[in-house]
């Protein structure tokens, strides 16, 4: 059923397509994750922002991604900035939600404590909300990552020039193709689990002191502790 | 002529309306797609997760079998599947089984999670109590548990309806039915109308899905529980 042939012929193009995947994911988690940081401290200190801003996000989720990427084709073409604005409006969702509880859950003592001793709002901002947050922070990029890594895929709808491995996957469908289909399927799938893996470690790692599992989910975030 | 008044002119075209690509038609594919995709998402995920809720046993193999099951492209689970199912059975239409089951692999986390957080995060005390007055394991897990987490279950339940009505259009990019079509199509034929119309059906669908599970999780809520709502729902899902 596989044509293992083909496969060996097209290794190079699994090389380029992998890194243009990685490449395309990369850009809007990093563009997301300023922008969101932006928007978390700004609805965390401006109390009434925050309804609004986790609102409008919570809306942002419901627009099925293939909607997307086809209503921007007739404002932007086919350019990289139709690929980008749709997955780095996804990744705000859970970004947003997660650095906002990242900083909500801080004990008000802690907070008090630091303007106490003196520190100003900058300080305070850098010296002791952000590292308290970093668990909820680094578990928000994990989900950002990983779900990304799957929106690339249907970018494949967008022509050859985008799709990382997702091109593989309508191009074989298209020639009828499963050897071709499943050389982008396969890989895209382990791409995103070893992502998840990956930084599912990076969060344990800067977390040892806590046994807690924290389940985040875009709509959804339970924190939920062993008992 | 803007995106605005090319979306109502595609909407209100009576053509649209009928025939086996009409509205109602994909309406209807749409909704059995993820209806079926949500049954068997919640089948498979709402005893599990009830169990290791109630049991407090394998937490961390369910929860983080879940969250990997997570990481998993629809696109491509559909395209895996895809193959099988057409050398399976060619005529029969099985094809749009492939989608269905990337849909409930999309479902189960949410839902399975949630059910857990829901029971694991039922006070202690409170099942002392319930204890103490002699209740039996199945009474507590029916009468005092289940009532109390309803929110969180809900809460599941309602992200993983609104991501599976949203994902179901992935489909129509392998030429299965659904609103996703007027999506699939609208981009192969430059029609700005055509794919807002069917940006437009999605998220009425989601609304209307939403509002469903609302009134559900209304009428299941114990009423001491829903006066308490603002307080609980703070602590429990942020």
């Amino acid at each position: 059923m596989l044509d293992f042939g083909w496969m060996a012929d097209h290794i190079d193009e699994l090389a380029y397509r992998t890194i243009q995947h990685i490449w395309l994911a990369g850009i809007a988690v990093g563009i997301g994750f300023l922008i969101s940081f932006a928007l978390a401290v700004l609805a965390v200190r401006r109390r009434a922002t925050y309804g609004p801003i986790l609102a409008v996000s919570d809306i942002l989720y419901t627009i099925p991604s293939l909607a997307l990427f086809a209503a921007l084709v007739s404002v932007t073409g086919i350019t990289l900035l139709t690929v980008e604005i749709p997955l780095t409006m996804y990744t705000l969702v859970i970004f947003v939600r997660n650095i906002a509880a990242g900083f909500d859950n801080i004990p008000a003592d802690v907070l008090e404590a630091a303007n106490g001793l003196g520190f100003t709002g900058r300080q305070r901002l850098w010296r002791v909300e952000v590292p308290l947050a970093v668990p909820l922070i680094v578990a928000g990029l994990r989900l950002a990552t990983v779900s990304t890594l799957a929106l690339v895929t249907v970018t494949s709808i967008l022509g050859d020039s985008f799709g990382g491995l997702g091109f593989f996957i309508l191009e074989g469908y298209h020639r009828s193709f499963p050897t071709e289909l499943y050389f982008g399927a396969v890989p895209s799938i382990l791409l995103a689990l070893a992502a998840d893996l990956l930084l599912a470690r990076l969060e344990r790692r800067l977390t040892p002191w806590s046994r807690e599992t924290v389940v985040a989910d875009p709509t959804t975030l339970v924190r939920t502790s062993e008992i | 002529m803007n995106i605005v008044t090319q979306t109502a002119t595609w909407l209100s075209d009576p053509i649209h309306w009928s025939g086996p690509n009409g509205i109602p038609v994909r309406l209807f594919e749409h909704v059995i797609i993820s209806g079926v995709s949500l049954v068997i998402a919640l089948v498979i995920a709402l005893p599990i997760g009830l169990y290791i809720g109630h049991t407090g046993r394998h937490t961390n193999f369910a929860v983080n079998s879940a969250n990997l099951w997570r990481a998993l492209p629809s696109l491509a689970v559909i395209a895996i599947v895809l193959p099988l199912t057409t050398a399976l059975d060619p005529q029969l239409g099985f094809k749009v089984y492939p989608t269905v089951l990337a849909m409930v692999v999309l479902a189960v986390p949410p839902i399975l999670v949630n059910a857990y957080a829901g029971l694991a995060g039922v006070d202690r005390d409170i099942l002392e109590a319930a204890r103490g007055q002699g209740m039996s394991a199945p009474q507590i897990l029916g009468r005092v548990e289940l009532p109390l987490a309803v929110p969180v279950i809900a809460t599941g339940i309602r992200s993983a309806t609104i991501q599976v009505v949203a994902t179901a259009t992935l489909g129509a990019v392998f030429g299965f039915g659904g609103l996703g079509r007027y999506l699939v199509d609208g981009i192969s034929q430059n029609d700005t109308g055509q794919i807002m119309g069917g940006v437009v059906l999605v998220a009425v669908l989601v609304v209307i899905a939403e509002l469903l599970i609302a009134l559900i999780q209304r009428a299941l809520t114990p009423r001491g529980l829903l006066l308490a709502t603002t307080t609980s729902a703070a602590q429990s899902s942020i």
